[in-house]
């Protein structure tokens, strides 16, 4: 548990959510979903549209009343509004809210003031989102990555030590997630306690410490993205291109433990695929070879029992 | 097909900033700011006036709400004041005479232009024609008047005139002096042109638009923007965007009132302000209170702009004309001026020409002062009521 304002305790959770519900209507929202997440770390909550991530994340912010449960960030409770607790937490909304017309560093001033920030801190942030060429660009003339990365800065302005992210990736472009990325491991790399939604699987397993996926309002597992998959205790499966080799032939190979032929490839299914491989090799036969071990997309699909789809 | 790629740490676009970021550090960063850098007694204050500066800058970048702050109704000032120039002071009114005597040499030339005509037969063509309204005709001790029933009105004062006249002829042929003198004095200080009436209506109006639709499209647009849950967010308490609003409300209503009552004064238009003018200022803040509440209300209810604009100009365009914004609503049916004293716009409209060109006192204030109050309590605590701060 940590002591409001001191923050030094590396080990102990900045956030503790418990039992966590919001039920609109007939619909659960939110099924009593608990975690903890540590100081310091980046914290995914991952999930199909509509699987309740933005509903638990806003409870955890404070914004949204839970129906049951209990939310404390940095030791104090989230809900009711508490003055206090606000200055030490940063967020960034889904849709990225901004003061119509004003400029990149006005944003940044505004929101800094809001928080009682000097003006001249803006051009740092500017820099460390990589808008410092943009600084007098009209928040309507930036670029969706842009304003993202901006979105992230005015979060960050009061120099908070969590920072909630909702979607930050979410209709970006393959270039600006990339970017955005980049940003948000420097964030990271200074400390900061980062809880962050997304859809995008491969997204989260690159960039979170820990991983809660989300599906109809429960969160089904929480662990590393690593972890994760290796609690799948999943095959690898090798491909070989068409042709090159029979399916019968394939089945003889050491280590192959099923064969299978779609779309034009022979696919076989190994436990050991170091020993595959090398059989391979030493029959020359590694030309168009494609190795898939397990992703997160398949613990999705072993928890849920269907394709992920965001 | 590609294995577990955990994207290469340092990734190509990264490395540039990566090195940037990593020699600057953002100021602060590890010193957590809330905490340290509170400054000022009175930190509400400061998040206030940010908030109201980052909506004056809004708005004043804004072409299209400044057109229709500033330009649009004085577009309506100008025409109005020109339309009506002139019509404040009686031109004389042409009539055909037929025949000499003390009659037509008496008529007044301020009132009445006298036309001879050479016989009655062609004088009566032109009334008929609605070229003349009337035609006099004098020969000897007879004198006719024929007049054409067109224009009743004028009918009744060229009667009206032509009768004293003739009167004024007899008293004289019977040589005695008159027992009774009438005396006529103007009430008013000044004179009572159309532009002085006017102005204070197309002020009224002006103000009442511009608070309703700034504060209805604040609440609406920040609402949809999020930025009312990042305010909420911040330690700023709430009602600073409230404070916000009303007060560049109040600093946009007294810069139209400037241009607007500026420009009325140019000679083309001449209004002629009266001392008591500067009561008008109290008039403007609790005429501008009232219509931001009705904004309020409006931005609780519209879910979009584009509704919340619909709303306001449903409110406030209807208020204008039956307040008497743009033409004299005494002539109305009694049932539509009882509407009319039941709208905040007819008192604000009322207080400002009672001060601005009538030179009342601060009495002529008592009225429209606790109806515009009256009137901002209780809409503002409907509003409040129906508020929310996020989008359902």
């Amino acid at each position: 548990m940590t002591t409001a304002g001191t923050g030094q305790a590396a080990a102990a959770a900045a956030i503790q959510v418990h039992e966590l519900s919001k039920t609109y209507g007939e619909l659960r929202a939110v099924d009593r979903v608990s975690f903890e997440v540590g100081e310091g770390e980046f914290f995914g909550i991952l999930g199909p549209n509509g699987a309740g991530k933005t509903t638990t994340l806003e409870m955890v912010e404070g914004i949204r009343q839970p129906d049951a449960g209990t939310v404390a960030v940095l030791g104090m409770p989230a809900w009711p509004r508490n003055p206090r607790l606000l200055p030490r937490i940063g967020v960034q909304l889904q849709a990225s809210s901004f003061f119509e017309r004003l400029t990149a560093r006005e944003q940044l001033v505004t929101f800094g003031a809001l928080y009682g920030v000097p003006a001249a801190r803006a051009e740092a942030f500017l820099d460390l989102v990589g808008l410092a060429e943009k600084a007098d660009t009209r928040e309507g003339l930036l670029s969706g990555g842009q304003r993202q990365r901006l979105s992230i800065a005015c979060a960050l302005v009061h120099d908070p030590d969590v920072l909630f992210l909702d979607e930050p990736t979410a209709s970006l472009d393959p270039q600006a997630r990339h970017n955005l990325w980049d940003v948000l491991r420097t964030i990271q790399r200074r400390g900061k306690t980062i809880v962050y939604t997304t859809h995008y699987i491969d997204e989260a397993e690159i960039l979170c410490d820990r991983v809660a996926i989300m599906d109809h309002g429960r969160i089904l597992a929480l662990d590393s993205p690593a972890a994760l998959v290796r609690g799948l205790d999943a095959p690898t499966r090798v491909s070989l291109p068409g042709g090159v080799l029979s399916a019968h032939l394939a089945e003889q190979l050491p280590g192959a433990d099923h064969v299978a032929t779609s779309e034009g490839e022979l696919v076989v299914t190994t436990r050991s695929p170091a020993q595959l491989i090398s059989a391979l090799a030493s029959a020359d036969l590694l030309d168009g070879v494609g190795v898939r071990t397990a992703t997160l997309e398949d613990v999705f699909l072993e928890l849920t029992g269907r394709e992920y789809r965001a | 097909m590609s294995g577990v790629e955990s994207g290469p740490p340092g990734l190509g676009v990264a490395a540039g900033r990566g090195d940037r970021s990593g020699r600057g550090d953002p100021p602060g960063l590890g010193v957590p700011a809330g905490r340290g850098a509170r400054s000022g007694p009175t930190p509400a204050l400061r998040q206030l006036l940010t908030l109201g500066q980052a909506m004056l800058r809004g708005f004043f970048r804004d072409r299209n709400a400044l057109f229709f702050t500033f330009l649009f109704p004085l577009m309506f000032l100008v025409i109005f004041g020109l339309i009506f120039r002139d019509s404040g002071q009686t031109r004389p009114t042409t009539i055909g005479v037929v025949g000499s005597g003390p009659v037509i040499s008496a008529l007044p030339a301020t009132v009445v232009k006298a036309t001879p005509y050479a016989s009655e037969e062609q004088a009566l063509t032109k009334v008929r024609a609605g070229d003349l309204p009337a035609v006099l005709i004098e020969q000897g001790d007879s004198v006719v008047l024929r007049f054409s029933a067109a224009d009743m009105v004028r009918a009744g004062i060229l009667q009206g005139i032509v009768a004293s006249v003739v009167d004024h002829a007899n008293l004289a042929a019977t040589g005695q002096l008159p027992r009774y003198r009438l005396v006529a004095t103007q009430v008013e200080a000044s004179n009572l042109e159309p532009i002085q009436f006017i102005t204070p209506g197309i002020l009224s109006w002006g103000v009442a638009t511009s608070a309703a639709f700034g504060a209805a499209l604040t609440l609406v647009s920040w609402r949809r923007k999020q930025i009312l849950r990042r305010v909420r967010l911040s330690p700023a308490p709430v009602w600073t965007v409230l404070g916000a609003r009303v007060g560049v409300s109040l600093v946009t209503a007294v810069v139209q009132a400037v241009v607007f009552v500026g420009v009325a004064l140019l000679p083309i238009f001449g209004l002629r302000l009266t001392g008591t003018w500067w009561l008008a200022l109290p008039l403007l803040i609790a005429g501008t209170l009232a219509f931001v509440s009705v904004g309020l209300l409006v931005g609780a209810v519209a879910k979009t702009d584009e509704a919340a604009s619909a709303m306001a100009n449903f409110i406030v365009l209807p208020m204008a004309f039956l307040s008497g914004t743009f033409f004299d609503i005494s002539q109305a049916p009694r049932w539509l001026q009882v509407v009319s004293e039941a709208l905040p716009l007819r008192h604000m409209n009322d207080g400002m020409i009672a001060v601005l060109v009538r030179g009342q006192g601060a009495s002529a204030l008592v009225t429209p002062l606790l109806v515009l109050v009256g009137f901002t309590v209780v809409v503002t605590a409907v509003a409040v009521r129906v508020f929310s701060w996020d989008e359902a």
